[in-house]
């Protein structure tokens, strides 16, 4: 009895910062998304009224709102693909019992997820540099014309996608060794003793025992990858010609530059109702991990 | 002959790999040591002519940077610690002691991980205005308090410590907190170190919020600042490399030196993230 009553001295601090701050925001996230809270309600709260769903039916037909929906897809669909590629293929090279050296390049490997984002996009940002950027200097060397990385609209967000599959890789990277060493290794003889080459065990054996963790990795990443915000925000503001605004790009301008709070708040409900179609979409799909 | 270019070919693209990675980052280092414009030249240089601290002195001198670094200092010590005694003492009684509702709020808890934390910006932003919290610390520090994946990580750590032990010390008359201060903690050190450096570099590293919640140039965090002053400051490669390094280098030093358990926390976490 004595011991129930210190419980909840252990957990109600926290259990009361995450209801307030984190909690109540968010309910009044999706009532604020049902109300026109602009500059004026922020001054005077007489000012606010309900207005149902216009600001979703209004964002439905604001153009920019589709771009960013857009912009931010497209930076799902390759890039998620993209950095997955780039974990496996670092971590299937980690695990192979030729590689030496294996902590160092671990570490280095994974070095830029704990990078500040800000920092090594403003560095990118000069990787990427029209004249005398690193990257069309090498492109040079192999006799490829000079790109306008972040000023031409078509190469924009290609460019941002680049530097986050660099930025965050390693992640993955990371939980893909973990699932790489839980495969037992009588697989591996069974399958040789088969007569399978390399290539087929990687087929065969491999990638179909990783499969839960490449489920876990991809539902992970896409939900991380929607929220894609400091990248366009430092690189580009969003431009040229708004080809790298993103939804929470679009957020933060409609709320924090706009003030438009009702709206702003409607498109973050959007933005979660997505990522969570999305994810409920990939559970239905692998019944196996959904129940784990 | 097969099995003579194989371990090469594993190695070799090992090493390429890793240069290609860690270029920028040795490339930011080198440029943030040149002079004024020297880096805007076609072919880049890859090392200074005359390696000079000359940027570094011009940030703490003209752009305030060293104000920016006492701001992201205080605030992330500040967080790391406030969130690791909430945090642990509630993962802890989430695995161990036994409530009303415990399993109920845990699942909630758990539920609510996938709800990301843009949705609550808006609102929470007008909370912290009401309580005058917007254009303060307090308005990066408060809400970063607890966190429901620090309670998580250490809930999981937390389920093997035997119930023996604490049923022992319980009939020894120790009270709860005793039990906390003298069992638990000590048994959970290495999880405390794991949450200690994910929340240090995760507040650090932070930028949308403290960028909406921190309106005033002198309280900007040093990855506010420094994206406010590459805006400005489109042109001066040198100097905004010396900037990315001085914002960076402190949390790369942080992990390499608890690399280890930074590794164990993010195999955990994504085991049920």
């Amino acid at each position: 009895m004595r011991s129930r009553r210190a419980a909840w001295w252990f957990v109600a601090p926290a259990i009361l910062v995450i209801a307030v701050f984190f909690f109540l925001p968010v309910l009044a996230g999706f009532a604020m998304g049902l109300t026109d809270f602009d500059i004026y309600a922020l001054s005077d709260l007489t000012n606010l009224r309900f207005v149902g769903l216009r600001n979703y039916l209004r964002l439905l037909e604001t153009p920019l709102f589709w771009q960013a929906f857009g912009n931010t897809l497209y930076f799902v669909v390759v890039g998620v693909p993209l950095s997955i590629a780039a974990s496996l293929g670092a971590a299937l090279l980690l695990n192979s019992p030729l590689a030496r050296f294996k902590s160092l390049f671990r570490t280095a490997l994974f070095a830029p997820v704990v990078t500040t984002l800000v920092a090594v996009a403003v560095i990118w940002r000069y990787l990427f540099n029209t004249r005398y950027g690193f990257l069309n200097y090498a492109l040079g060397q192999i006799g490829i014309a000079p790109i306008d990385w972040l000023g031409d609209p078509h190469w924009a967000m290609p460019a941002i996608i680049l530097f986050a599959a660099w930025k965050n890789f390693g992640y993955n990277m990371i939980i893909f060794l973990a699932g790489l060493q839980a495969i037992p290794v009588e697989l591996y003889e069974a399958a040789r003793i088969d007569g399978a080459s390399r290539w087929r065990q990687l087929r065969f054996v491999t990638l179909p025992m990783l499969s839960p963790v490449m489920m876990l990795v991809s539902i992970l990443t896409i939900a991380g990858y929607f929220q894609l915000f400091a990248e366009p925000y430092v690189m580009t503001q969003g431009g040229p010609l708004q080809s790298t605004v993103s939804v929470l790009y679009f957020m933060y301008e409609e709320g924090f530059k706009w003030w438009n709070l009702g709206s702003a708040s409607a498109v973050a409900f959007l933005l979660f109702l997505v990522i969570f179609a999305v994810t409920a979409l990939q559970l239905r799909h692998a019944p196996r991990l959904g129940a784990a | 002959m097969k099995n003579g270019l194989a371990p090469i070919l594993v190695n070799g693209l090992l090493a390429f790999a890793a240069a290609v990675v860690l270029f920028p980052l040795l490339w930011m280092l080198s440029v943030s040591l040149m002079s004024a414009g020297e880096a805007s030249t076609f072919p880049p240089p890859f090392l200074p002519r005359d390696a000079t601290l000359e940027n570094y002195r011009e940030l703490f001198a003209h752009a305030g940077i060293g104000r920016y670094l006492a701001n992201s200092i205080l605030i992330a010590s500040s967080v790391t610690a406030i969130s690791l005694i909430l945090n642990v003492a509630a993962g802890y009684a989430f695995a161990k002691l036994k409530f009303a509702g415990r399993d109920r709020i845990f699942k909630l808890l758990l539920g609510a991980l996938v709800i990301p934390s843009q949705v609550a910006m808006v609102p929470l932003f007008l909370l912290l205005k009401f309580l005058g919290l917007v254009n303060s610390y307090g308005g990066v520090i408060v809400p970063a308090m607890a966190g429901i994946f620090g309670i998580f990580l250490v809930r999981q750590y937390a389920l093997s410590i035997p119930d023996e032990l604490l049923e022992a010390a319980r009939i020894d008359g120790a009270n709860e907190f005793r039990i906390f201060g003298l069992i638990v903690v000590p048994l959970l050190a290495p999880i405390i170190v794991t949450l200690a450096v994910f929340t240090l570099l995760g507040t650090w590293n932070d930028f949308m919020w403290p960028l909406i919640v921190l309106a005033d140039n002198n309280l900007y965090t040093l990855p506010v600042a420094l994206a406010s002053l590459s805006r400005e400051h489109v042109q001066d490669n040198e100097l905004m490399m010396a900037g990315s390094v001085l914002t960076t280098l402190p949390v790369l030093v942080v992990f390499l030196a608890l690399q280890r358990y930074y590794m164990e926390g993010l195999m955990m976490g994504s085991v049920k993230g």
